[in-house]
């Protein structure tokens, strides 16, 4: 079992035709997920990569019949890359780009409230279900399938986690980097709602960072409604206040989002949290075996 | 990215809300010529750097002849103001605002922000003005309004009603008041901000709304589709390291310790700092070289860390996704090489080829140690300034 994804995905890719789109779908297709179409506008009727390319997403859904976009388009036009994808029906758009304005995602987040769709990120590595379906730019080769579902806001510390469980045997259900913005698609509470709900999903390893204050709010959820052992961590102890670092998100202001506040949090919903990311796979096994 | 007062208080005269008039100046004689201009006897001279708290550490002079206007320009000019919100160092001080006085009846706050956990704009209003809005909150949050807006329906009259009512605002002020927080809504989306605060918005002698202070940021991701503003911004304000690192695309923030390190990812990036931190050393900077880590960032990286002469030792930390290993070790390499890099340096290189990459490394002859893990790598840095 796994969430969000499966060997059953099909997926369309928005920004096919672009640099980062043709290098990534062909390493997701290499890696065996099922990538049924592009969208360029003005491209429609090419093909690509071996897959056909579409002018519009309504298209691409209606004759593949997709239920997942994966979107690399710039910056400047991603925010209308996510609503097509949502208005063709798909019911999973995966948006990688990052830069995105963020008051654009604030116009974005109210409209899809009219959709049955979720969205992962922006300025996100990715959802994988590993040996069935990777949808974004992670490398592919670190995942094992197995028990522990993994939820991060950075891209490279969850490859950390996904390396270290792979290492020590557990393996990953599926892992969804949520990405560094500050206002995304889903949040930590909606996959930890899924890996809660998923069998074969074991415990949950989340990768928080400074700035706002999901985490805090995750970790009441965990509180009340997660039934699994979860392993957390923040990153940032010694970012300083007012700084963005790097994402656009990882910024402590006002006092709020400060990672001692996210790990007192964490800490009292009973969660196993470890100082360094080293930790994450082997504190994770610790939990299991006991 | 953010304004000077009196670029921001520009923004708002576009947009009609109400400020007091005023020009800038880089001389003593120019601020007299503004000050003549704006006739009265009462002149505010402020120093125009990208930090609050002006007024409490001597930046802000109230001057009530044309030789006080020179007076004040002349200490502020050329000087680095030191406030609560910037480092030691301060920032420098090119620029004066020179403002007509106002009578000041009372002093409200208000301000803008992406509220994160609704994902809408929010306002935050209060009839503390003119104090530290932090401590406002700590000590009586009674005193602060707040609400969100959906940006579907935009702001509405009853927002502005709940706001004004909450300073405590007579119907013409209410009036006043809904005007500006309305002009305010649709600058913030227009211009992309990611902040706005008005400290104070005054209450004058006549009972008029008049923003005395303008603080405003724009969205860093928002900057491709505003030229006019980026024109606005005033490299002077910002690290000079930080400011290097965006020429090449990389992400920079000075820190204050002597382990310097080199990340892909900003995740990592912040967890590899800790991690220092955690087995006793203190981190120099923070740096993410993203996800390439090509050759040609990877030398700019390292020059870029080396004109930090706080920097004894460097921690490369790569997880080796998509690129392999040994491109990576080649690169860094022939980094190490080109910059001339003096002080030792210690890689955790992690992912396909791994191998291949630490032999790499330590058979280059240089003064690279090769970590086994994330562990290793920070005792082995931490060890080495020791």
């Amino acid at each position: 079992m796994s969430i969000l994804v499966n060997k059953d995905s099909k997926i369309i890719v928005q920004g096919l035709t672009g640099r980062q789109g043709s290098f990534h779908a062909q390493q997701c297709i290499d890696y065996g997920t099922q990538i049924v179409a592009g969208v360029t506008p003005g491209r429609g009727g090419e093909e690509h990569i071996g897959v056909p390319v579409f002018n519009t997403a309504h298209e691409a859904v209606a004759s593949t019949g997709a239920n997942v976009s994966m979107i690399y388009v710039p910056a400047a036009f991603a925010a209308d890359a996510i609503l097509e994808a949502a208005d063709a029906g798909v019911e999973l758009v995966i948006c990688i780009t990052e830069g995105i304005p963020v008051l654009d995602m604030v116009k974005v987040k109210a409209a899809l409230a009219d959709y049955d769709c979720r969205l992962v990120g922006p300025n996100c590595p990715g959802v994988i279900t590993p040996s069935e379906c990777k949808i974004g730019i992670m490398p592919g080769f670190i995942h094992k399938p197995g028990k522990i579902g993994i939820i991060s806001r950075s891209g490279t510390l969850t490859y950390e986690a996904v390396y270290q469980t792979t290492n020590n045997g557990l393996g990953q259900t599926s892992c969804i980097g949520i990405g560094g913005d500050p206002v995304r698609g889903m949040n930590f509470i909606d996959c930890l709602e899924l890996f809660e709900k998923d069998p074969a999903t074991e415990g949950i390893i989340m990768v928080g960072e400074i700035g706002g204050t999901d985490e805090e709010a995750a970790a009441r959820y965990i509180k009340d409604h997660v039934t699994k052992p979860v392993v957390g961590y923040i990153a940032g102890v010694t970012a300083p206040k007012g700084k963005r670092m790097g994402h656009a998100g990882a910024i402590v202001s006002g006092g709020e989002g400060t990672a001692a506040a996210k790990y007192a949090a964490l800490e009292a919903a009973g969660v196993r949290t470890v100082k360094s990311p080293a930790e994450l796979g082997s504190a994770m096994l610790e939990l299991l075996g006991s | 990215m953010n304004l000077h007062e009196y670029q921001a208080k520009q923004l708002f005269a576009r947009y009609d809300i109400p400020v007091s008039s005023g020009d800038i100046a880089d001389t003593p004689e120019g601020a007299v010529e503004v000050a003549k201009r704006l006739g009265g006897s009462l002149w505010v001279v402020k120093a125009q750097v990208h930090a609050g708290g002006r007024g409490k550490a001597g930046g802000v002079k109230l001057a009530r002849s044309l030789d006080e206007v020179a007076a004040a320009t002349k200490e502020l000019i050329g000087g680095r103001l030191i406030t609560k919100q910037t480092d030691a160092a301060g920032l420098p001080i090119n620029i004066v605002f020179v403002e007509a006085g106002s009578d000041i009846a009372s002093e409200l706050y208000l301000s803008m922000v992406v509220d994160r956990a609704a994902e809408q704009v929010g306002f935050m209003a209060s009839i503390a003005g003119g104090m530290d809005i932090e401590e406002v909150a700590e000590a009586t949050p009674e005193k602060i309004v707040t609400l969100s807006v959906n940006p579907a329906a935009g702001f509405q009259p009853w927002q502005a009603r709940k706001l004004g009512y909450g300073l405590g605002l007579n119907p013409q002020q209410m009036k006043e008041f809904a005007v500006i927080a309305a002009n305010l809504y649709r600058m913030f989306f227009e211009c992309d901000c990611e902040m706005v605060e008005i400290n104070p918005l005054i209450i004058n002698a006549e009972g008029k709304l008049l923003a005395l202070d303008a603080k405003v940021g724009i969205e860093g991701n928002s900057l491709f589709r505003h030229p006019d503003l980026v024109a606005m911004r005033d490299t002077t304000q910002e690290d000079a390291r930080e400011l290097a690192a965006s020429e090449h695309d990389l992400n920079y923030v000075s820190l204050d310790g002597n382990i310097a390190c080199m990340v892909n990812g900003a995740g990592l990036a912040m967890a590899t700092m800790d991690l220092i931190k955690l087995h006793g050393g203190n981190p120099a900077n923070f740096l993410d070289v993203g996800g390439g880590a090509t050759p040609e960032r990877v030398a700019a990286a390292f020059k870029l860390i080396l004109s930090n002469e706080s920097v004894e030792a460097i921690l490369v930390n790569i997880f080796g996704g998509i690129v392999r290993c040994d491109v990576i070790a080649e690169g860094i390499i022939s980094a190490v090489k080109e910059v001339q890099v003096s002080v030792p340096v210690v890689v955790r290189l992690e992912g396909t080829n791994v191998e291949k990459g630490r032999a790499m490394l330590a058979d280059s002859g240089l003064a690279i140690t090769a970590a086994d893990d994330l562990t290793d790598a920070a005792k082995k840095v931490v060890a080495s300034v020791a």
